[in-house]
């Protein structure tokens, strides 16, 4: 067994599994814990065997309309990001359910419960639910493998995208899988009826009317397709509804695995009434164990509640937070392990930049010139600057969404806050930065930009970044004037001559100011050299 | 048989990599593997763990639960006192002595090698010394996982192989390094 099996992260077994599955194309933009499904694309030796697209895209909604192309193009493709990725596709995403695909199209979302690295813990089946896909959510790295292949066959039989949902737990743990034989990619080809690509109002309702009619095919195919199963079990006190991973914490809570209760599976949405049926139908109470927001228990709730059901919202378990190995056996009664107590000596180890980051020269540069202005706020964004909240900074007001940090300091400057400055990195600027300045380009608003350009995504783990090479030009098309764009190098030995551009930008120029500080990152240089 | 292990230290110290050994080893003598990484934020230099878990029969949690740890494995000792409640009552600390101190309120380094080397079963070992003795000044995650090899029922050329396999592409010179760290931390813990 040991030799055709090989240790896959989940995002991996996705990864491998598209290949497997014959697609043409792989679009993405980094997000943990999605990030390592596009870097395996792009290791991946089938690269040199035929066309494959393995580029990262700028961001979630342009991976997300190129994906659809592709489909359309009838090639299937693979369309990869973090949960709240999904929020800047989601306008494609919902909109791609109402065209249909014709090359098979799978969606990862990669959610990440217990907020590991993100600002939320928003579960994406919501969104599959709320476009009327089907949702496949796999238990382990060989059922990531295996569903992404049948999630391509199921969107090339249904005519839709299909969402993979991943979390963390799964996305980031190894494990031996088992490859599966390889098909062909598809051919070129166009859609069987192209009309249905064009949302006119009226061909848009048509298409509608017609996915919502569709939706018995999809729990069909979630109740024949083997990915959800009734298991009955002697012990009939309590059934329990496990949804994806949730399934290998209630198995090590037993004895050998064996769960003496009825279970039933999930991993296919939407999830078929006659499997709740006869999981209720074999148990007196319920107790739902599923990562992420209670979708299902509330689903089996319904508004007015039924106390047949335990879960997240009855406070068997955590309301929020992943589910872990020992908050499922808590929910289950099992006994309790004896451990040792914590150590009264540990205490935290936050990340903080890297000794000789571009960033902590820019912060220094930013906390000198706002010294002596208690008023100045500094609207921050996403990416390793944004550690630049913690001590010994503590030099950022917000981080809340890719390129909040413009859009916000507009409308803070707006409501006649001085000075507002935005802090952002070069791929969040690509990413969604240049729409919110060209906002600010539009009204010439008194407010500064400070883009920290050290050439990579570097929080992710330095992928490129869309901005390489081009940013002040980028900035300068936007329609920023030339006499209003300074670029600094952010060395200790620059620190005065920063610190001046830096004023110059804040307290010297009425409208809009853009500040570039552009350093290469000490990890992606590192690599460079090498 | 199984082993459940802990791997743990601060972002940069090659923890993942003695994961990946390991991993790979109980792979290739046909056993089952679930390994879930810390990828991320916390790289950056916060604390780093890797849930180690191998088995002949199926595993199911990717994550260790509470009191279940056979070992726990660090390559800083703050991280190893961090991770106890996951240890087996009858379990082993295996952990390097020299502490990273890159955060607020570090303790005094007698309280935390106290603390250690009052459980029952620990092997203490000061890793970046005995890999530059070795002659291989990186190699002290190699150290460790010499020291955790004593521990685990593989051969010991099982261990050189994946070492090899892993190392390989970065050339002979890299390779015997880390076997040389390997073979140190091996001789330190019997
Ligand atoms: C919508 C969305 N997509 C992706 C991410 C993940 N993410 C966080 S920071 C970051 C990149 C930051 O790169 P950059 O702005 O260049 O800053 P750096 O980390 O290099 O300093 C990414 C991709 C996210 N938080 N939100
Ligand atoms: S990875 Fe690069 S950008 Fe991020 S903290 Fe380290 S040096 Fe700075």
């Amino acid at each position: 067994m040991s030799f055709d099996t090989r240790l896959l992260l989940g995002d991996e077994a996705v990864a491998q599994g598209a290949l497997d599955a014959g697609i043409s194309g792989c679009y993405a933009y980094p997000g943990t814990p999605s990030t390592e499904i596009m870097e395996f694309i792009q290791r991946c030796p089938e690269r040199r065997e035929r066309p494959l697209h393995a580029q990262w895209s700028v961001n979630e909604k342009t991976a997300m309309e190129a994906g659809l192309g592709m489909s359309y193009a009838g090639r299937r493709a693979l369309v990869c990001m973090k949960h709240v990725g999904l929020n800047v596709a989601a306008d494609a995403f919902v909109n791609a359910a109402v065209t249909g695909t014709h090359g098979g199209l799978v969606v990862v979302a990669a959610d990440d419960p217990s907020m590991h690295s993100s600002q939320n813990e928003q579960d994406s089946r919501f969104y599959a639910k709320f476009a009327l896909l089907p949702c496949l959510e796999p238990g382990n790295q060989q059922e990531a493998y295996e569903m992404t292949v049948y999630g391509l066959a199921l969107s090339e039989k249904l005519r839709l995208p299909v969402l993979l949902r991943l979390t963390t737990r799964l996305a980031h743990s190894r494990a031996d899988v088992r490859p599966g034989p390889r098909r062909a990619p598809n051919e070129l080809s166009m859609p069987d009826n192209e009309r249905r690509f064009v949302l006119l109002p009226a061909i848009a309702r048509r298409n509608y009317a017609a996915l919502v009619a569709r939706q018995p095919e999809l729990l069909q195919a979630a109740l024949a397709d083997g990915f959800n199963a009734f298991r009955p079990g002697p012990n009939r006190a309590l059934g329990i509804l496990a949804a994806g991973p949730a399934v290998n914490y209630l198995h090590e809570s037993f004895p050998r695995g064996i769960c003496p209760h009825p279970v039933l599976k999930i991993s296919q949405y939407p999830v078929p009434p006659e499997l709740l049926r006869q999981l209720l139908d074999s148990c007196d109470q319920l107790l739902v164990l599923e990562d992420g927001m209670p979708l299902l228990e509330e689903f089996l709730n319904g508004p007015l509640g039924d106390p047949r059901i335990r879960g997240r919202l009855s406070g068997q378990l955590p309301r929020t937070g992943e589910l872990t190995p020992d908050t499922v056996a808590a929910a289950l009664g099992r006994p309790v392990r004896p451990s040792r107590p914590a150590s009264e000596l540990v205490m935290a180890r936050p990340p903080r930049l890297c000794d000789g980051c571009p960033h902590i020269e820019s912060y220094k540069a930013l906390q000198e010139v706002l010294a002596g202005t208690p008023a100045a706020r500094v609207f921050a964004d996403i990416g390793c600057y944004t550690l630049g909240a913690l001590p010994p900074f503590e030099a950022i007001h917000s981080c809340v969404d890719m390129g909040a940090s413009i859009s916000m300091a507009k409308g803070a400057a707006d409501a006649g806050l001085h000075p507002a400055v935005a802090v952002i990195g070069d791929s969040t600027f690509t990413h969604s930065g240049m729409t919110s300045l060209l906002d600010a380009v539009c009204e010439n608003t008194r407010m500064t930009v400070f883009i920290l350009d050290n050439g990579t995504t570097g929080m992710t783990g330095g992928q490129e970044s869309a901005a390489a090479g081009r940013l002040d030009s980028l900035v300068a098309g936007l329609g920023v004037p030339a006499a209003k764009i300074q670029v600094i190098t952010p060395l200790p030995q620059q620190h005065a001559a920063n610190v001046a551009a830096l004023r110059q930008a804040i307290f010297n120029t009425d409208g809009l100011a853009v500040v570039i500080a552009r350093r290469e990152c000490i990890q992606t240089a590192k690599i460079h050299k090498k | 048989m199984k082993y459940d292990i802990l791997l743990c230290g601060v972002g940069g110290q090659g923890i993942l990599t003695i994961g990946h050994v390991v991993g790979e080893m109980a792979r290739r003598a046909g056993w089952r593997v679930k390994q879930p990484e810390v990828h991320g934020m916390a790289q950056r230099g916060g604390a780093v763990e890797a849930h180690v878990r191998l088995s002949e029969a199926p595993v199911h949690s990717d994550l260790i639960p509470r009191g279940g740890a056979d070992l726990i494995v660090a390559m800083e000792p703050l991280e190893a006192l961090r991770h106890l409640p996951l240890l087996a009552p009858d379990g082993w600390v295996i952990t390097a002595t020299e502490s990273v101190r890159n955060c607020a309120g570090y303790p005094e380094s007698a309280a935390l090698l106290a603390e250690l080397d009052a459980l029952p079963h620990k092997v203490l070992l000061p890793v970046a010394d005995l890999a530059r003795q070795a002659g291989s000044p990186r190699g002290a995650n190699m150290v460790l996982l010499g020291a955790l090899s004593t521990r685990l029922s593989f051969p010991e050329a099982a261990y050189g192989a994946a070492i090899r396999d892993l190392f390989g592409r970065k050339g002979d010179a890299v390779v015997q390094a880390n076997l040389a760290a390997f073979a140190a931390g091996r001789a330190a813990a019997v």
